[in-house]
């Protein structure tokens, strides 16, 4: 383990001598399964589901800035990279897609995602049990856009949270971070366990990952667990659903004066 | 029973969401038949939340939240709400209130919903709308637990007046020294952040280049706005990311959006959905972004933004 980049973490002194272990950083990559940002977006049974026909799912952007910073350390610090996922096997393949990527292994616990604490429940579970060191989640997924799974995990499991993560070293069991904050950003220090919700600026846009077909080969006998549910009741329900009214047609101005009397006198904005 | 908002400061002074969060808790409140207790955090001249119908104000005056800290923060509130015997708690949408209100839900054994858009529907069962699908669609949910927190949009509701008598009273709540640090903030203090803007101008791949923002820059100064941009801009480089607004990126609820050489793509468009009114400046009148606006101007930016800011210069002499 001499040559392993990863954590260095020291016991309790004992006297005089310290005993220095290394062991690998443990990374849990929560992955929602969501439709992709093209999507026409279309409600069924009286507007209380969404509907799914046509629909293209894919890994939240926001969780994929997260995975592919994954893989940095898997690659750079000898991490190694579970993924999760709670919902149906439907989700599976968006797994596969994460496992095609580079993660080692995936998680799914079988029950739909409902509320958002109800889906922390069941991850922070995984992530205690499993002793994860880091947990990378999405600053939010673009479907419910809840905001809240990262901080429900951290605050169930004591851990540490950095919320709209756009930068993340570890060193040691020590973290730097820049977390995006209204008309800047702000450099923070803390300590793993860690959990985040990260967004674009982890990686670049131009570092994501197209999975390669050897990618995919492997993919295919990596392990995917399927974990049973814990008993949880939601706490939040979504009941119906409804789209924003269709707006009339757009004002075609030929001058600038007409616009700016418009915006002054109409729509009453300067 | 109670209602509880958080009214979010900065350098002592409210910003102007806790005014509308106060605003709208307050008509919560007059719903339940129950009182509306603000909460601050190192501010100043409380007096102000009473416009919008404070009763109460918990003046929570700490050295060790000088800086924000979720964590800190998120129990000061929690303790505040038990105090108060909270059943409804609202916050705005700032990155701060979005980074510490899962933290403050898990406290109080709360069921949380964010971007709301409207008041509550029904308060028995307790059914409120929010947007979801990144603006394109909104979602009626209900919650189920005993305390709520409610994360209000911004520019959802409004600022409504409504006198109270915002008596104040000391509030200690305590504080664990916290595990994250901050280190340094890098934050432009002369210009407005997106977050904060009424106004917000906008601009895309059509101008070609970074070095051609001298016009929005000008634009957003006389209009006292933010400036913004596309995605491929931010991903070439051109701006940096704090300013893509889009599905991956920032939303913008402001009253006023103005998109200049930016097609519209849907994500985009996702994003700004919650503006109200949006004016569009594009040589295509094919352009998708003209489907999604209320007031449009066919045309090349390079000539209609220069006589637009000469002409916006001239009005707000006059209305000023």
């Amino acid at each position: 383990m001499v040559e392993n980049l990863g954590i260095t973490r020291f016991s309790k002194p004992k006297k005089s001598t310290t005993i220095k272990i290394t062991i690998t950083m443990k990374i849990l990559v929560c992955i929602s399964h969501v439709p992709d940002t093209t999507s026409k977006i279309n409600f069924t049974e009286n507007d209380t589901k969404f509907d799914t026909n046509g629909v293209n799912f894919v890994i939240n952007p926001n969780d994929e800035f997260g995975l592919t910073r994954a893989m940095w350390f898997k690659e750079k610090q000898g991490a190694s990279v579970h993924v999760i996922n709670v919902g149906g096997p439907e989700t599976e393949p968006t797994l596969r897609k994460a496992l095609a990527i580079g993660a080692d292994e995936a998680i799914r616990i079988d029950t739909p995602a409902t509320d958002g604490y109800s889906v922390a429940v069941q991850l922070a579970s995984v992530a205690k049990q499993g002793g994860y060191d880091l947990i990378i989640g999405g600053r939010e997924s673009i479907d419910y856009n809840g905001g809240m799974v990262p901080g429900m995990v951290a605050k169930i499991i004591g851990a540490n949270f950095i919320n709209t993560c756009i930068s993340l070293e570890v060193e040691d069991a020590n973290i730097t971070a820049i977390r995006e904050i209204d008309g800047g950003k702000e450099t923070l220090q803390t300590t793993l366990p860690l959990v985040i919700g990260g967004q674009k600026g982890l990686v670049e846009e131009s570092d994501l990952r197209i999975p390669n077909m050897r990618g995919i080969m492997q993919a295919r006998s990596k392990p995917l667990h399927v974990k049973p549910a814990m008993e949880q009741s939601p706490r939040s329900e979504a009941t119906t659903f409804e789209k924003p009214a269709p707006r009339g047609a757009v004002k075609l101005v030929d001058t600038v004066d007409e616009l700016i009397d418009l915006l002054h006198h109409e729509a009453k904005v300067i | 029973m109670s209602v509880l908002v958080y009214t979010e400061s900065e350098n002592g002074s409210f910003k102007k969401t806790a005014f509308e969060v106060v605003s709208y808790a307050k008509a919560i409140a007059t719903e339940l038949g129950t009182t509306l207790t603000a909460v601050s955090i190192n501010a100043s001249n409380t007096s102000q939340l009473g416009v919008y119908g404070a009763d109460k104000v918990l003046e929570i005056t700490n050295d060790s939240l000088a800086n924000f800290d979720a964590q800190g923060y998120a129990d000061a509130i929690s303790q505040a709400a038990a105090s108060q015997d909270a059943t409804v708690v609202v916050l705005s949408q700032t990155a701060n209130a979005k980074f510490m209100a899962p933290l403050v839900a898990v406290n109080l054994e709360a069921g949380y919903v964010s971007n709301v858009v409207a008041l509550p529907q029904s308060t028995t069962p307790f059914k409120i709308k929010h947007s979801v699908y990144t603006n394109k669609a909104f979602s009626l949910t209900q919650i189920n637990t005993p305390v709520k927190i409610i994360g209000l949009g911004k520019n959802a509701y409004g600022l409504h007046e409504n006198a109270a008598d915002a008596v104040s009273e000391a509030f200690s709540p305590s504080i664990q020294q916290s595990n994250t640090k901050v280190i340094s903030v890098d934050k432009a203090t002369d210009k407005v952040t997106i977050a904060d803007a009424e106004v917000v101008v906008s601009a895309g791949r059509g101008l070609k280049g970074p070095e051609n923002w001298g016009m929005i820059e000008e634009m957003a100064t006389i209009l006292g706005a933010a400036t913004a941009c596309s995605k491929p801009v931010s991903d070439m480089g051109w701006r940096s990311h704090g300013e893509h607004v889009g599905q991956t990126g920032k939303p913008v609820a402001a009253t006023l959006y103005i998109a200049i050489g930016i097609s519209g793509a849907i994500q985009h468009l996702a994003g700004i959905n919650s503006s109200k009114v949006k004016v569009v400046i594009n040589t295509d009148p094919e352009a998708p972004f003209f489907k999604a606006a209320d007031y449009g101007i066919v045309g090349d930016a390079f000539e209609i933004v220069p006589q637009l800011n000469e002409k916006l210069k001239a009005f707000k002499a006059q209305n000023a």
